[in-house]
């Protein structure tokens, strides 16, 4: 029964993320909805981990928590680039990739 | 002796077998000089004498080679005759024992000996060296039959048959061996000094080497096939020697007249030895020959192959109506003349019969008959070339026509069958021939031209040694006693068998018309030859040596042959003395070449012999006589009186007489004969058949070309624009379309650069793959 509360919060919280990164155009919004959907992952492995008496699952969101981190850091310092070039961080803009 | 009687036939009793080492290496002989020919024409032109010593050496050596196999083959011969001997002491004994006894032990004798004949025919085969009884034949020749030195291999295998190379020895091989080496050695000899800075002096060389092998080839062939080889050989070198100088439009005329002539007389023999091999199931001479003689083919196909292969001795020795070539192949160099011209190649059509002799014995019913085509061609051309060479200025023509004259002699006596006198003359005429074509080559060398009457005359003085040894050979061609070409003539004139009236006994048959046209013959070659004599070695010199001078003796290298020459022509009648002569038994010199030479065995046709008698030999040679005398008339008398430098009366008979012009005529135009073929069948059949050819050419052949490069030119466009151009480049182009079009769509839909929608998509395709997971794991 406690596991489906925390099944429920990180579902809660991944679509929450979803919704974020496909409907926010603010380039630091996505970025948090993305951290989100990280965390959303991160208390599943935990739940699963804790119920099932496996230190693995703790050590996984620790990972995963730690590579975030680092593609938060990437990601704000792309944002930042492209701010800086277009005096805007509104990603429907950014197409200059398209085929 | 009554036990024998049964075998006192003309098959042999026994058989053994020939051997030796020169006999069973005959093979190296032809080799030697076909090595030299490679050699030749490979190092010739760096050597010091330009390849004439590689060809001098080879051909000295095979001479060495040919007369260890002459010594080796004789020594068979007494080994034979002395078992004879020894075994009819033998039975001289067991007979003076028997005489004593009564009549049965005969019988049983005879029994005894039958078995071991049949056994020793079985044990011949097997290389057995054994001699079994012997009895005397009626004849004067001993029954011990020889068989031959045969050494063979297998050259190829097909369709079940055995194609076999090989050699074949016996005496009229070895004799044929000896001439060719002997002759073609003094014309390598000979012609070192004649063609001397020729422009091609090696590749002459090179020649003479290559027919010298490929004629000894021939005559050592063991089976049919080879021999086809040789004589084609034989063909083309006579060919490229002929042609030797073929600058001159006439010479290599000449080469191709002798070629094409002698194609004629070939397709005879191919369809002749096609249909003796089919017949007899075997290539091999000896089986053919023993297939003919014991009537295991049929009377008509024996003649029919006879007759092929008379077209080709036609064609090859120079028979009539197909001797057109052999004057004409006067245009190559002298000894060549000498050579192939006289001595050896047209021999080959000779010897050609004198080896299948079992053919033409039965095929021809030679014996007990008194006509055959062998005997109406010989009788015929010897006496139409000898009334030829009457007319002729050209020393050499007058040689070759006289050469085609004494071919005659040859067939006709191997048409009646006296086959021993036919290859007996064969060796005879080699060397007086040889001789005379090497003298007129000597006088040519020295006044530079053949033509009697404008360039000769008066030879005599300047050329003593030329002169005589001319003279000698011209003796020995006339047929006067003791020379060479007496005996050898005189034999064949006994071999007619067509001389009741001089009391002669003998002969396969009774050929009056052959014996009637050997005598007329015989006084012909004695009246042109006294005519030749007189235009170039008596009367006045008519010729223009150009200020150099009076014509000079030609070298040692020439005339050291000729004497050579002129020796044999003395000699070589004394090899066959006739039986009877000079003593009552034949022993010593009598028959000797026959006795060597004729084979006693199986595979030859059992020819009766005829006696010889004086009376036909005393008027032979009145008639010979009675022809020089009338020729020296002529010409030693009223021409010489009239003018030394003249050739010929001023008021002639040919000049008063119309039929004796219009026989001389006729003779001047050679009979018609190059009319006939050139004008009426060459021409007459070039244009019909030249127009008939060029129209289905044209139409035909050229027509059905077009078409079908039409049709498929059509084929081809409608290839091109309906298949390739619609249905292959379509279906290119149509992909090619389809990749283009998916590509924009792709790009222009999905591919916008709008990361949301690539996130959406992501998502999309996430949560699709997470709801399988779910329902299928």
């Amino acid at each position: 029964m406690l596991l489906v509360q925390f099944l429920l919060l990180s579902s809660v919280l991944f679509c929450i993320g979803i919704y974020g990164v496909l409907a926010r155009k603010n380039g630091v919004m996505v970025l948090m909805s993305i951290e989100l959907i990280l965390n959303a992952v991160n208390i599943n492995f935990v739940a699963f981990g804790t119920m099932t008496n496996n230190i693995a699952g703790e050590v996984f969101a620790l990972f995963v928590i730690a590579i975030a981190a680092a593609e938060v850091g990437v990601g704000l310092a792309i944002i930042l680039l492209i701010f800086r070039n277009r005096n805007s961080i509104d990603l429907s803009s950014v197409d200059s990739l398209k085929g | 002796m009554v036990a024998l009687s049964a075998f006192t036939g003309d098959a042999p009793t026994s058989l053994i077998q020939a051997g030796g080492w020169f006999l069973e290496k005959a093979w190296i002989i032809p080799a030697l000089p076909a090595i030299s020919f490679v050699l030749i024409l490979f190092f010739g032109k760096r050597m010091k004498y330009k390849g004439a010593e590689l060809g001098i050496v080879s051909i000295a050596v095979a001479f060495i080679f040919a007369v260890c196999c002459a010594g080796q083959w004789i020594g068979q011969v007494n080994n034979a005759d002395s078992h004879v001997e020894h075994q009819k002491q033998h039975q001289e004994e067991k007979h003076l024992d028997d005489s004593h006894n009564d009549g049965d032990h005969h019988e049983t004798l005879s029994e005894e000996i039958q078995g071991t004949y049949s056994n020793e025919l079985e044990l011949a085969s097997g290389q057995d060296l054994t001699v079994f009884a012997a009895a005397e034949e009626d004849d004067g020749h001993d029954a011990v039959g020889i068989k031959p030195v045969v050494e063979r291999f297998t050259w190829w295998e097909s369709g079940g048959r055995t194609f076999q190379v090989g050699i074949m020895v016996d005496g009229l091989a070895v004799m044929m061996l000896f001439v060719v080496t002997a002759i073609s050695l003094l014309v390598h000899i000979y012609s070192t000094e004649y063609v001397a800075g020729d422009r091609r002096y090696t590749h002459y060389f090179a020649f003479l080497s290559l027919f010298s092998s490929s004629m000894l080839f021939f005559v050592i062939s063991e089976n049919v096939l080879q021999a086809i080889v040789g004589w084609e050989l034989v063909g083309v070198c006579s060919f490229a020697l002929i042609g030797h100088w073929w600058e001159e439009k006439p010479n290599s005329d000449a080469a191709l007249k002798a070629f094409l002539t002698n194609r004629v007389g070939d397709i005879g023999l191919l369809i002749g030895m096609s249909i003796l091999f089919w017949s007899a199931g075997s290539w091999s001479i000896i089986e053919i020959n023993n297939a003919a003689i014991n009537h295991e083919i049929g009377h008509s196909t024996l003649l029919v192959a006879s007759l092929c292969l008379t077209a080709a001795v036609m064609s090859k020795s120079g028979q009539f109506i197909l001797h057109t070539w052999l004057p004409d192949a006067m245009a190559g160099p002298t000894p060549v003349s000498a050579l192939i011209h006289a001595a050896t190649m047209v021999v080959a059509g000779i010897y050609m019969v004198a080896r299948l002799y079992g053919v033409f014995f039965e095929g021809y019913d030679i014996a007990g008959s008194s006509f055959n085509i062998l005997a109406l061609v010989g009788s015929v051309t010897l006496v139409g070339a000898g009334l030829l060479a009457f007319v002729q200025d050209d020393i050499k023509k007058v040689l070759a026509y006289s050469t085609v004259s004494q071919l005659g002699y040859m067939v006709m006596a191997l048409g009646v069958g006296a086959w021993t006198a036919a290859v007996f003359h064969l060796f005879t005429h080699a060397f007086f021939k040889a001789g005379l074509f090497l003298g007129a080559g000597s006088v040519s060398h020295a006044v530079h031209s053949f033509d009697m009457k404008k360039s000769m005359g008066g030879m005599r003085k300047f050329m003593p040694t030329t002169y005589k040894t001319f003279v000698v050979c011209t003796i020995a061609l006339m047929g006067l006693p003791p020379l060479a070409g007496f005996w050898s003539k005189d034999e064949i004139l006994v071999g007619t068998g067509g001389w009741g009236m001089f009391g002669g006994t003998g002969g396969n048959g009774t050929y009056v018309f052959a014996l009637v046209m050997g005598i007329i013959g015989a006084a012909l070659t004695c009246a042109y030859m006294t005519r030749v004599i007189y235009l170039t070695f008596f009367g006045e010199f008519r010729g223009d040596t150009h200020g150099h001078g009076d014509p000079q003796e030609s070298g040692k290298r020439i005339t050291i042959p000729l004497v050579i020459l002129a020796a044999m022509a003395t000699g070589a009648g004394f090899l066959n003395l006739p039986v009877g002569f000079l003593s009552g038994s034949k022993s010593g010199w009598q028959e000797r070449f026959g006795h060597y030479v004729e084979p006693v065995a199986t595979y030859f046709p059992p020819i009766a012999h005829g006696t010889p008698s004086w009376s036909l030999a005393i008027f032979s040679t009145v008639v010979a006589l009675i022809g020089v005398s009338a020729a020296g008339y002529y010409f030693f008398i009223k021409v010489n009186a009239q003018s030394p430098a003249s050739t010929e009366l001023a008021n002639g008979l040919t000049e008063k007489n119309r039929i004796a012009k219009a026989g001389h005529t006729i003779l001047k135009q050679k009979y018609y004969l190059d009319h006939l073929y050139t004008d009426v069948i060459a021409n007459g059949t070039k244009g019909p058949v030249a127009d008939a050819i060029y129209w289905t050419n044209q139409k035909g052949i050229d027509e059905a070309v077009n078409q079908v490069g039409k049709q498929t030119a059509r084929v081809s466009t409608f290839v091109y624009e309906k298949i390739d151009q619609n249905m292959v480049d379509g279906v290119v182009n149509l992909s090619g379309r389809a990749s283009e079009g998916l590509g924009e769509t792709t790009r222009t839909i999905i591919q916008r650069g709008k990361i949301h929608q690539y996130a959406a998509i992501m998502f999309a395709a996430t949560t699709i793959l997470a709801g399988l997971l779910i329902v299928f794991v």
